[in-house]
Formats: structure tokens, C-alpha cells, sequence
């Protein structure tokens, strides 16, 4: 694979900004009242993110370490304002529709947040494609949110009536509780599928004696998930190492 | 060897109470109002009541089948059940009945750990579900019995109520709260039984009756007062609802502070607030406090540290 589209699965899946790293939460939170909605919000957060993270990567030996911030900010800023300009004359119902959440875009910590990480200390063409995936990751998220909201909270989905009449919408959905339980959900069931697939195929890590496999109530902060981590896989040396451990325990 | 010995700390002590048989109590105590919102409302209530038990206990039973560990023994999901059940307007159609007790159990209970868990009760937290999802439907009182308002909307309309069928129960509402005298009742039984006391309940009403007399622009006019206590939710929040014993504070101090609170919450739901009940949202509210209020509270340990100066 190489680096583009490794970037773009990264963004994409790996580390999808909204389901496993959890950021970006406020517009995820407060646009997804539709799928429409989730999917303009999420394209024009994309297009900002691939833009400044090709520019910031562009002028990374120039900016001084110690004023990198602003100067990102001014860069993003500088993307944000064209973009909102554009959306106000050529698609003006998705910019009423996105309201104040379009300058906030600024802000969007998923931006600051590649910058920082990725485009501040890598070549351009790589920081584009990682721009542009996790970009695409944020607009998938918010377009498979929106459509769930739509869907149970009006019996629409991108406005189009889908449920029957006889379904009586489900109010708390596109109201903000909704998107929390959405939300949750959708990240519940993607890490249920990502440990379901990483346990399939490869060897099911080192156990060890005491482990109760619940790393998030788990005492031991200096196992790091040595003892239980099925998230990779198994070197072949590695494995004979266990085994020998095993026997010295006995 | 394949039995374990099962190891655990002391104190080793026994006690024939179990988590069942409180349940067990609490469901006898509810019957009284169960059986008059039946008497009163008609069969459908008895339809909307088994339905929504029906759907809390097979919620239960699913997600024990799911995590291998079977709780539905403890019969607190027929608890919750009825408890929702009670809070509901006798004409909701059944299938958002339904929906409100899976809520309860699964979203609200289950996934937060189980019983002794919840960070909210989880009858009040689905009622309050459903009335943000269905507002139509879930104040709609009327029925064969009675059309229109319940006393309390009256009242803040500034119209008269019969403040004695507020009493027997004779009014309309949800399926469980008409009937002050059916829910004192049960709750005599309770606090006979040691299972309840009267800290959460007696702060609760007597904070409400303070705030309610000095905010609610008819001073301590006994007639307001009276038809405010036995309208809506209050006594059957007070008694059943705010004293379940996971979600409310274990320090007795704490359990004043919150009794205190939730009587000023109800107060200024009713009072300033846009509809005429807040007994669930206040209750929620005072749950979501409780940590705070168990931090705050919390004994100083006996010969740990001295008053300070």
C-alpha cells in the first residue's frame, strides 16, 4: 500500500476522527439533525482540512516553532472565510441550513488537530491525502449519523419520505439527546466489529494470570496492554516466548 | 479441581434481606395504586401496564441471555416496569409503551452496568424519553373516564379544582398518580416494612410546601397547597421514586440535601415552568447530583482528622 492510500484508509477507517478518535464533537453533535446536513458540513470541513494541511505542510520549515499555532489558525482562517463566501453564493440553503457551525469550522480541533500531528512534520503530497481522508472520514460519520437522526426522528432520509405513515417519528432523535445516543451507538457497534475482526485470524494475545481483559477498570496502568492487547498481531517469535512463560508459571 | 472456592474480604455478614424480596415488597406496596388506576381508567390501563412490564422483563432476560449472567430473578425489571407503566397516560398507543420500557432497561440500565448501576432511575429516565419523543401523545389524559386537563394544568390556568378527588383520585392523569390516598398506602407499608424512610419523602414535600407557598402567589392558602400535593406526580415520585436505593444518596445528610433539592426543582418546574408537572424532571436532575452530593456529605471517619478551627 502505499502512503496516499494508506492516509486515506487511516482517515477513512483506522483512526476515523469521529468514531475512534473522538474529536470534532461539537459540529458531529450539532449539525446531524439530517443526512443532508451531516453531508454538507462534512464536505466543507473536508475541503478546509486537505487545503490547510497541503499549505501548512508547504510552509513547515518556514513557520517558527514557537508561533505554529497562530499560524495555522491564520491559514485555516484564511480557507474557512472562501469557503463560507462560496457556499453563501452558490449553495445559500446549506449555508442557513449550517448557520454559525461554517466560521466555527476554524475552530474544529480535527483541523488544528492534523495540522499539529501530521502536516507540521510531513511532506505535502502524504499531509494532502491525510487531509483528504480524514476529511472523508468526518463526512462519512456525520452523513451515517444524519441518516440515522433523519430517519428515526422524521421517517426521512436526505429529505425523501422512507417510513410509511402509519410510523409516528420518534422526536428525541433529531432533538440533542439523540445525537448523543446515535453517536454512541455508531461507535459501539464499529469497535464491536473492529475486535470481533481482530480477534477472527490472528492469535488471540497473551492472556496472563489476574487479567480480567477489562482494560478501562483495570488497576495495573503499567501493563499498557501488554498483557491483553488482541489489536495486533502476534510476532511468530513472540509466541514461543509465551509458551515459555507459560511453563516456567507451572 | 473444578469448583473454585470463592474469596472475598471480611466482613462476612449474612442477611436474609435480598434484593428480590425488596423488590418483591415494593411491587405489593405499588398495588394499591395500580389497582385503583385500573378501577379508575378502565381495562386499557391494565393492557398499557401489562404491555410495558412485559417489555421491561423480556429486555432483561434478552440481554442476560447476551451477557450469560441472569438477573431477572431480582425482579426489579418488573419494578421498573410498572413504575413506567404507572407514569404513563392511559391512552398512549401500546407499542410506545413498549418502546419506553425497552429504554429503561436496556439504554438506561443495562448498558450502564446492570442494577446497582444506573446513574438515573431508569422508569423516570424512559418516561422522559418518551415525552421529549412523543409530547402529543404523552400528555394526552383523555380517555372514556375523563376529557380534558388534569387538575394541576387547571391550576395553573387559575380554574378551581375538587381538591378531595384529587385525593381519592378521581381525576384525570397518568395511569398511577391520581390516588394520594392508594399511594400513601403503599407507602405506610413500605416505611412499616424498614424498606423506605421518611428523610427523601418528608425534606421532598416539606421544601415543596415552603417553595410552593412562598413563590406560587397564593401564599399558604390551604386549599392551593393541598391541591398541589395530591396533583401530579409529587407523592408518587416522593415515596417510590426518589427513594430507590441506587440512585439516591447513601449519607444521610445527603439524603436531606437531596430531598430539599428536588422539592425546590419541582417547585420552579411547576411554578415558572412552561407545563404544569416536573416531579420526573426534577427526580432526574436530583440523580445526576447525587455524586456530588454523596462527595460533599461524605462522615469524617471516626479519630480521622479533627473540626477545624
Amino acid at each position: 500500500m502505499n502512503k496516499a492510500t494508506e492516509r486515506l484508509y487511516n482517515g477513512l477507517l483506522k483512526e476515523n476522527p469521529t468514531f475512534v478518535l473522538m474529536l470534532g464533537m461539537c459540529p458531529t453533535l450539532a449539525v446531524t439533525t439530517s443526512a443532508m446536513n451531516g453531508l454538507g458540513m462534512g464536505l466543507t470541513t473536508a475541503v478546509v482540512l486537505a487545503l490547510s494541511n497541503l499549505i501548512i505542510s508547504l510552509l513547515r520549515n518556514v513557520i517558527p516553532n514557537r508561533v505554529r499555532i497562530p499560524a495555522f489558525i491564520v491559514i485555516i482562517a484564511s480557507f474557512v472565510t472562501a469557503v463560507e463566501l462560496l457556499l453563501e453564493a452558490y449553495i445559500p440553503a446549506l449555508n442557513t441550513a449550517l448557520g454559525m457551525y461554517i466560521p466555527l469550522i476554524v475552530v474544529n480541533c480535527i483541523i488544528l488537530g492534523r495540522a499539529e500531528s501530521y502536516a507540521y512534520s510531513n511532506p505535502p503530497i502524504p499531509s494532502l491525502f491525510d487531509g483528504i481522508g480524514m476529511g472523508l472520514g468526518f463526512t462519512f460519520a456525520l452523513t451515517c449519523i444524519g441518516a440515522f437522526r433523519e430517519l428515526l426522528g422524521a421517517g426521512k432520509l436526505f429529505d425523501y419520505q422512507i417510513m410509511p405513515d402509519s410510523f409516528t417519528p420518534i422526536g428525541i432523535f433529531v432533538l440533542a439527546p439523540g445525537a448523543f445516543f446515535v453517536l454512541a451507538m455508531l461507535t459501539a457497534f464499529q469497535n464491536y466489529m473492529k475486535i470481533t475482526r481482530a480477534r477472527v485470524g490472528k492469535e488471540t494475545a497473551k492472556i496472563q494470570s489476574g487479567c480480567s481483559e477489562d482494560c478501562m477498570n483495570c488497576s495495573d496502568s503499567g501493563c499498557a496492554r501488554r498483557f491483553y492487547d488482541n489489536t495486533k498481531t502476534v510476532a511468530e517469535g513472540e509466541e514461543s516466548e509465551i509458551v515459555d512463560l507459560e511453563k516456567e508459571d507451572k | 479441581m473444578s469448583e473454585l472456592f470463592k474469596v472475598s474480604s471480611n466482613p462476612h455478614v449474612r442477611s436474609k434481606v435480598t434484593t428480590g424480596g425488596i423488590m418483591m415488597a415494593v411491587i405489593v406496596a405499588l398495588l394499591p395504586a395500580t389497582g385503583f388506576g385500573i378501577y379508575n381508567f378502565g381495562p386499557r390501563a391494565l393492557a398499557v401496564i401489562l404491555v410495558t412490564i412485559a417489555a421491561t422483563v423480556l429486555t432483561e432476560f434478552l440481554f442476560g441471555l447476551y451477557k450469560k449472567k441472569m438477573t431477572i430473578t431480582d425482579l426489579s425489571a418488573v419494578v421498573t416496569g410498572l413504575l413506567l407503566a404507572l407514569n404513563l397516560p392511559v391512552g398512549i398507543p401500546l407499542w410506545m409503551a413498549f418502546l419506553g420500557g425497552v429504554f429503561a432497561i436496556l439504554v438506561v440500565k443495562m448498558l450502564f452496568g446492570g442494577l446497582g448501576q444506573n446513574f438515573m432511575n431508569p422508569a423516570l429516565a424512559a418516561r422522559c424519553f418518551l415525552l421529549i419523543s412523543f409530547p402529543l401523545q404523552m400528555t394526552d389524559f383523555g380517555c372514556d373516564a375523563y376529557s380534558g386537563a388534569t387538575p394541576l394544568a387547571l391550576l395553573k390556568a387559575g380554574e378551581s379544582v375538587n381538591t378531595m378527588d384529587m385525593i381519592i383520585g378521581r381525576t384525570a392523569g397518568t395511569i398511577g398518580e391520581t390516588s394520594m390516598l392508594a399511594i400513601l398506602l403503599g407507602a405506610c407499608l413500605l416505611i412499616m416494612m424498614g424498606i423506605i424512610d421518611l428523610r427523601i419523602p418528608g425534606s421532598y414535600i416539606v421544601s415543596f410546601v415552603l417553595f410552593v407557598g412562598i413563590f406560587g402567589g397564593h401564599g399558604f392558602d390551604p386549599a392551593y397547597l393541598s391541591a398541589q400535593l395530591a396533583g401530579g406526580g409529587l407523592m408518587l415520585g416522593a415515596f417510590f421514586m426518589a427513594t430507590d436505593y441506587v440512585t439516591r444518596p447513601i449519607t444521610v445528610k445527603g439524603q436531606y440535601v437531596f430531598g430539599i433539592f428536588l422539592g425546590l426543582m419541582t417547585g420552579v418546574f411547576r411554578i415558572f415552568g412552561p407545563g404544569a408537572e416536573g416531579v420526573s424532571y426534577a427526580i432526574i436532575l436530583g440523580n445526576l447530583l447525587v455524586p456530588l452530593i454523596e462527595k460533599v456529605t461524605k462522615p469524617r471517619a471516626f479519630g480521622m482528622g479533627g473540626r477545624k478551627a
